[in-house]
């Protein structure tokens, strides 16, 4: 039986600032986080050494060195599980860990929301004429590219081998609905008016442990923040950050179904592209859906038809097991996605970035008689990812009723300062909330806290699935301060 | 299930070119209509200087 799936995304924001004489990103995007106040008290993130797994059951506690922090980078847990923190030159938001697609495709959604709040605090600080933006995009246009990345916890007992060997042709052909869509082409690649991802382009390896050149289709970091005897957390790079809520929705959802047949063997012998890298670019460069990638051992399939035989695949495996329930109407969403691509890709303007982005260019083009290199064209394409919720394209299409939504307003809003319930991010988030003055340090598997003790105490949290609502609400109620917090975990551990 | 109702994929045709695809779109007027609209609400918000723009927009990569 397939391990119940744990999912989370983390996304780098691109971000610039008109009318300012020395722009430095690093500078700026610290200032966007610091100036969040969403939270009610500023969390350290700490990156001490791996947590020794000693506790599976997920809660004891355990005297804990000193932590040494890291000084000038700016990096924050908040009280609803998730991680807000400058990477490299980037803003970025890792959402908590989420128990389902839907769950997580909001948590995202929140930390676009988050993100713009941040923007928006950020400019009260800055001189009027300068300006901030800051756009949930992947690409500069110019060959730089930052991640989008997805997060699945699957048994460490599958080979990785087999993951690359099933996975592969997958994330390749399943660009046709995960694209964010863009004007031209970058990092060498054939030219291209308009294409069907952000990222498609900057991918030149089948495997590898790489993120940031010579990108790998499937990536091997083997960090689990769990424990690694029995978890893997599969660390997958070659999607781009959506706007759209179903995209992300449909994008994690497909992945997770596919990564719990994959667990539970369902699969038939897999689908082998004769060269995955090329086919990468040339998938997302087709926007005829048409054209064919060859396969290993002859032959050759589109993108959409490759799609279509896993929908198929993944739907016998959903009748013959109980994980449908897992996935709520995932397996209808797919259907009716590639059902449109196939019939009349237009009319998914409502529901995927690359078309929606795509129908607003072709509106301008036509209108203003543009040419595909005309600058105007390249700010509609930056434009459509702006955070900020005027500004923004994909908001005004919100706005405007012509893009589908999954969440109300309200239940995004929540989702910026209450965790998820279903995971240790709820244990997490909650302890931020109430015990904040007391927490030093917080990670994705381990809590710090200074009770007033000799000693900092830590509690590592190394089953994902542990310190949810259910197992740990009681016990956070009974406990009035850190202090009786520690004093209970050790008590229940004995 | 999804693998029979599914239509065949179209076969490869004529389908290079943007306007075309645009084209394809039965309700011709109605559609063409409310993309003006969006239009002119999007105009109200691009930024300006759409060369500048974007020239500037450099990022470091990352990940």
């Amino acid at each position: 039986m397939a391990l119940s799936k744990v999912v989370g995304t983390e996304t780098e924001y691109g971000i610039t600032v008109r009318n300012q004489a020395e722009f430095n990103p690093v500078l700026a995007s610290s200032t966007v986080i610091n100036s969040y106040r969403g939270g009610t008290a500023r969390i350290q993130w700490s990156f001490d050494e791996e947590s020794p797994g000693r506790d599976a059951r997920g809660f004891g506690y355990e005297e804990a060195f000193p932590i040494e922090l890291e000084t000038g980078l700016v990096n924050v847990v908040l009280t609803n599980g998730a991680r807000l923190y400058v990477d490299h030159a980037h803003p970025e938001y890792s959402t908590p860990e989420c128990a389902s697609p839907r769950q997580a495709a909001l948590y995202d959604k929140a930390g676009e929301r988050i993100m713009a709040q941040a923007v928006a605090a950020a400019r009260t600080l800055m001189p009027p004429e300068e300006r901030m933006f800051v756009h949930k995009n992947n690409s500069d246009g110019k060959g730089n590219s930052y991640g989008a990345h997805e997060n699945y916890l699957i048994a460490r007992r599958i080979p990785f081998g087999e993951v690359v060997r099933h996975f592969t042709s997958f994330l390749v052909t399943r660009q046709i609905y995960t694209g964010a869509g863009k004007v031209g082409s970058e990092n060498g690649r054939d030219p291209a008016t308009f294409q069907l991802t952000q990222r498609g382009d900057f991918f030149e390896e089948e495997v590898g442990l790489e993120t940031t050149l010579k990108r790998p289709i499937v990536n091997t970091r083997d960090e689990p923040h769990a424990d690694a005897s029995k978890y893997r957390r599969l660390h997958v790079i070659i999607g781009d950050a959506n706007l759209s809520e179903i995209q992300t929705y449909l994008k994690l959802g497909t992945a997770m179904l596919f990564l719990d047949a994959l667990e539970d063997e369902a699969l038939p012998e897999p689908i082998l592209l004769a060269d995955p890298v090329n086919s990468v670019w040339r998938t997302s460069h087709d926007l005829t859906l048409q054209q064919t990638l060859e396969l290993d051992r002859g032959g050759t399939m589109t993108p959409l038809e490759a799609q279509w035989q896993y929908l198929e695949w993944l739907t016998k495996y959903v009748n013959a097991s109980d994980a449908g329930d897992r996935y709520g109407d995932v397996l209808t969403l797919w259907e009716t996605v590639l059902t449109d691509l196939e019939v009349d890709p237009l009319s998914l303007a409502d529901r995927l970035d690359w078309v929606a982005k795509y129908r607003l260019l072709l509106g301008y083009r036509d209108r203003d008689e543009l040419e595909w290199d005309d600058p105007k064209l390249r700010l509609l394409d930056l434009q459509y990812h702006d955070v900020d919720p005027e500004r923004g394209l994909y908001h005004r299409l919100v706005a405007s009723g012509r893009m589908q939504r999954l969440f109300t307003d309200d239940e995004v809003s929540e989702a910026t300062t209450l965790a998820p319930e279903d995971t240790r991010a709820y244990f997490r988030g909650e302890c931020v909330a109430r015990f904040g003055d007391a927490l030093v340090a917080a990670n994705w598997d381990s809590l710090v806290f200074d009770t007033g003790e000799a000693s900092l105490k830590r509690v590592p949290m190394m089953e994902p699935l542990r310190g949810s609502k259910e197992l740990v609400s009681d016990l956070l109620d009974r406990c009035e301060d850190p202090a009786a917090l520690i004093r209970a975990l050790g008590g229940e551990d004995g | 299930m999804a693998e029979q109702e599914r239509k065949q994929t179209r076969p490869s045709g004529d389908s290079e070119t943007a306007e075309e695809t645009v084209d394809t779109v039965d309700q011709g007027e109605e559609i063409t209509e409310r993309i003006d609209d969006l239009l002119d609400e999007i105009d109200s918000v691009l930024e300006e200087n759409a060369e500048e723009f974007v020239k500037n927009y450099v990022q470091k990569g990352g990940e």
